[in-house]
């Protein structure tokens, strides 16, 4: 591991301002802040993540949950996932939320990871992890050996060809389909950007994920009130029961009402370069016939750009089954 | 800071040797162990070529901070507290908790599987919950209070869990053991439902080459009822 200068925060302006100094917020950052750790010394310790100063967050007092006058949700960036994931607000208003958290990562990592952590996890891409490989997103112009490697676990929407690297978050899907936002605090101010616009496609570029810029703190995420009557759920596929990344995963808020389809939200986790919101899957539901022609309907036309690599065709049928079966789950009567 | 009560035996020994002339290749009996004895030759070689190394590799004790001032360019001050006990440390800020236990600390209950947060073998308690120690740097946790296994139960007062453990044969090589007992102790003020299936989902962020999960399971359902 690179030797790094180490500070503490005391206030998210000193944060602020050191984390300007870096010239980039993407990979390659010369300064880094730490929060739960659980992504960036795993990186750090591969030499994947090179910072030369790294700033301890977890003493801001950016960790409460809470209710908003107009009935949505505060999530501060340095809230625990596991404090999050049993929040009884959230298992009540936003239960595909807990359900995605709960089916990630282990207990002892859901200790320690934050919310602001989560949204800027990184791939698993075995190539991106091994300096030994050349990547794109890790070292801009040194192509893609997973295009052409090994690729089961990449992504099949949103890719280029330059990077199929997915996005392995299951936190990430669930604030997609509930239209989070996320609260950003830089040298230049305040900004609201909704997840939706978070998240950059790999394109030629695959080295820049998000839109934050030198010295941005995430400092909260905000949840909408629930629609009345909504219900959300999350489902996710794996190799393994426990403990995995997702293959392929679903996320859906839905309110049904005399046997048609009044809201629905999807966001698809495990195949996209980004966590997946799926609009032509919405407008196939939206005001159509709770039955499972519509469902499958819906799977087809979030999958019709799917563009699978040489390992990973099985993702595109397996996603389709997985949105069904994730919209079935959440129509059952309790 | 006091020497390890294994590094008096390791001279006491070996200077009875000298003075009889013992042959050096034959075993050291008694109660020197192989970690003091290594230990020994590893700060004395060190001592000998080079300034001290700081952080994950070494095993010198730590150095007792004087002053402010860091004797080693880049190391900074931190006070961690370790099962009630304060420790004063000047570290190479790369040092992760893990390794800040079992090589600054002389605390090696805490064992290194991955170290990458993949297998659990390194849980320790941080405030009473349960985290992985290999993924976080040992200077972040300045206002912390941390349990290791040392601080659960000792010989002839086990804690619960442990004595569990033993009833139920929950181990076989022994080395996820610390972190299993660690992750079970602090699952018994989780949120768990009351079946195997439950304490199976609480504990898969714990991983066996042995397969001894049965037995785990069984020790960690007794430590509930008794709970």
């Amino acid at each position: 591991m690179d030797a790094f200068r180490f500070n503490r925060a005391t206030t998210v302006d000193q944060a602020i301002q050191s984390g300007a100094h870096s010239t980039t917020a993407q990979q390659g950052a010369e300064v880094r802040f730490v929060a739960g750790g659980t992504t960036l010394i795993d990186l750090m310790k591969l030499t994947v993540e090179r910072p030369k100063e790294i700033v301890d967050i977890n003493g801001l007092a950016l960790d409460r949950i809470e209710s908003t006058p107009s009935d949505g949700l505060v999530i501060g960036a340095l809230a625990r996932n596991a404090d999050v994931a049993h929040h009884p607000t959230v298992q009540r208003d936003y239960a595909v939320l807990s359900q995605a958290l709960l089916s990630g990562a282990s207990p002892q990592l859901r200790n320690m990871a934050t919310t602001g952590g989560n949204l800027l996890q990184r791939t698993r891409c075995v190539y991106f992890r091994d300096t030994a490989h050349a990547c794109n997103k890790r070292e801009p112009g040194t192509g893609c050996s997973a295009i052409d490697g090994h690729n089961r676990m990449l992504a099949i929407l949103g890719t280029s060809k330059d990077c199929i690297a997915t996005n392995p978050s299951d936190q990430n899907v669930a604030l997609t389909a509930l239209e989070a936002t996320i609260q950003i605090q830089g040298p230049k101010g305040r900004r609201s950007v909704p997840i939706n616009t978070f998240y950059l496609l790999p394109g030629s570029t695959p080295q820049r994920e998000t839109v934050l810029e030198p010295g941005d703190i995430i400092t909260s995420v905000t949840l909408p009130a629930p629609a009345p009557g909504t219900r959300s759920l999350y489902l996710k596929l794996r190799d393994r029961a426990a403990y995995e990344f997702a293959l392929a995963s679903a996320a859906i808020v839905i309110k049904v009402d005399g046997g048609k389809i009044h809201h629905a939200r999807v966001a698809l986790g495990g195949v996209g370069t980004r966590p997946w919101r799926s609009l032509e899957a919405e407008a196939e539901l939206q005001g159509h016939a709770v039955d499972a022609a519509t469902f499958r309907k819906a799977a087809e036309a979030a999958l019709k750009n799917a563009h699978p690599a040489s390992e990973n065709g099985f993702k595109v049928e397996l996603s389709k089954r997985c949105l069904v079966r994730a919209l079935t789950m959440s129509v059952k009567p309790v | 800071m006091a020497k390890h009560e294994s590094d008096a035996e390791v001279d006491r020994v070996t200077n009875e040797q000298s003075a009889v002339g013992i042959d050096e290749t034959k075993p050291l009996f008694g109660r020197v162990s192989r970690r003091s004895f290594l230990s020994h030759l590893g700060a004395a070689g060190i001592a000998a070529t080079a300034p001290p190394l700081l952080g994950a590799t070494s095993s010198p004790p730590a150095l007792a901070m004087q002053d402010t001032a860091s004797s080693v360019e880049g190391t900074v001050p931190v006070k961690l507290r370790i099962n009630g006990e304060d420790h004063q440390l000047q570290l190479d800020p790369r040092t992760t908790l893990l390794d800040c236990l079992r090589e600054n600390l002389n605390l090696p209950g805490t064992k290194k599987g991955c170290d990458h947060g993949q297998c659990g073998a390194c849980t320790v308690h941080v405030n009473g919950r349960r985290v992985n120690s290999c993924l976080s740097f040992a200077v972040m946790h300045p206002n912390d209070e941390i349990t290791t296994i040392e601080g659960i139960g000792q010989p002839g007062h086990l804690h619960p869990m442990q004595a569990a453990f033993v009833e139920h044969d929950g181990y076989q090589c022994g080395y996820c053991t610390s972190g299993q007992i660690m992750s079970a102790v602090a699952l018994l003020k989780e949120p768990v439902g009351p079946t195997d299936d439950d304490v199976k989902q609480a504990m898969y962020g714990n991983i066996c080459r042995c397969g001894a999960y049965p037995n785990i399971v069984a020790a960690v359902q007794h430590a509930r009822r008794q709970a």
